[in-house]
């Protein structure tokens, strides 16, 4: 079956997952830019970290037959240095026209601070000057269901097109007011800390998938990107059929990414003899 | 060997983790009730879960013998 992998940080792993992910049937993978695990504190550090990401990285994955894009922004993480946010924002547009650079991401909230806001509204207002998708970021365990909700209520106040917004990181507490508000919602599947393979098939199952993307977890952190691959098996397990899974798990981001025209790999349809 | 509050930093995520997948078990069954409509005819693995959790919500265990305590418990279901 051909995945692919939407939210994957491969600058943080090693080729092994590259050769892994290619033997499991990873066609693509999405790097959004993200924290590096410590403030950095010179805009010149994110445009070298956006050019590997942009132009390095691809390399890698090719070695593997896999196709590697990616998102800029500052990480909410590092929105509390507005005159650095502002830095990077002011030189992101060069990157949003690489060939394989697919919007604004992960901005978002963390904290939910005014800072973090101040950087949510100005990285979407930029996606949406360029017209490009945009990938937020949803905090993480007890501050979830408050930074999204802060997150809605942020969007609300700006003229943005929903159907170029994807939420990340939505669990079973924060799904329902991303899917009514017309987003796009995605599902990360970490070992212990967010949504867990077999959660996310329950929730595959009770919502409508039209909108839905499910994301492994790979970055330096505890996680594991084959934790995508896990809720495959388990979504197939349960008698949902090998086009169903297509559906989710392949020709859903092809439908969300492919609203940018530097994503070329068309949803693709099972055929039976 | 780990400090009362090193034990609950270190573990406490993870026990997060198992309870919501046990949750979720629970929501699956009901979800499945609803879709089917009706229960199982047999509901003892449901109610020894069940159970199983009022054994661990008692505050006090002085014994420290939660584990063995469910293991007995749940030898009752074949």
């Amino acid at each position: 079956m051909q995945i692919i992998q939407p939210h994957y940080h491969a600058i943080a792993r090693t080729a092994q997952d590259y050769e892994r992910m290619a033997m499991s049937g990873v066609v693509a993978v999405c790097e959004p830019a993200f924290w590096a695990g410590f403030d950095r504190r010179h805009p010149e550090t994110f445009i070298d970290y956006f050019a590997q990401i942009s132009e390095f990285e691809p390399t890698r994955a090719a070695e593997f037959g896999i196709r590697h894009y990616c998102w800029v922004a500052v990480n909410p993480k590092e929105a509390e240095n507005p005159e650095l946010t502002q830095e990077v924002l002011r030189q992101m547009p060069e990157f949003l026209e690489k060939p394989t650079c697919l919007g604004v991401g992960e901005t978002g909230l963390h904290k939910s601070t005014q800072n973090e806001i101040d950087s949510l509204q100005a990285h979407v207002e930029l996606a949406m000057k360029y017209d490009q998708l945009v990938l937020i970021h949803t905090p993480h365990l007890a501050d979830k269901a408050h930074g999204t909700k802060t997150v809605l209520e942020v969007l609300a106040g700006m003229d943005v097109n929903p159907d170029k917004i994807w939420i990340d990181h939505v669990e079973e507490q924060t799904i329902k007011s991303v899917l009514d508000a017309g987003y796009w919602a995605g599902m990360t599947l970490y070992p212990v800390t967010k949504c867990s393979p077999r959660r996310s098939v329950d929730i595959l199952e009770k919502y409508s998938t039209e909108r839905l993307l499910v994301n492994s977890s790979a970055d330096w952190g505890p996680s594991d990107p084959f934790t995508l691959q896990e809720s495959i098996v388990e979504f197939r397990r349960r008698g949902h059929s090998l086009q169903e899974a297509v559906e989710i798990y392949h020709n859903n981001p092809c439908r969300f990414l492919g609203q940018n025209p530097k994503w070329d790999i068309k949803p693709i349809t099972i055929s039976e003899e | 060997m780990l400090s009362p509050e090193k034990t609950l930093d270190t573990y406490y995520l993870e026990a997060r983790r198992d309870l919501l997948e046990v949750a979720a078990m629970l929501d699956r069954y009901d979800e499945a009730v609803k879709r089917v409509g009706s229960k199982a005819d047999d509901e003892s693995k449901k109610n020894s879960l069940l159970d199983a959790m009022k054994i661990l919500a008692e505050s006090d265990h002085p014994a420290a013998n939660r584990t063995e305590q469910l293991l007995i418990h749940f030898a009752k279901i074949s």
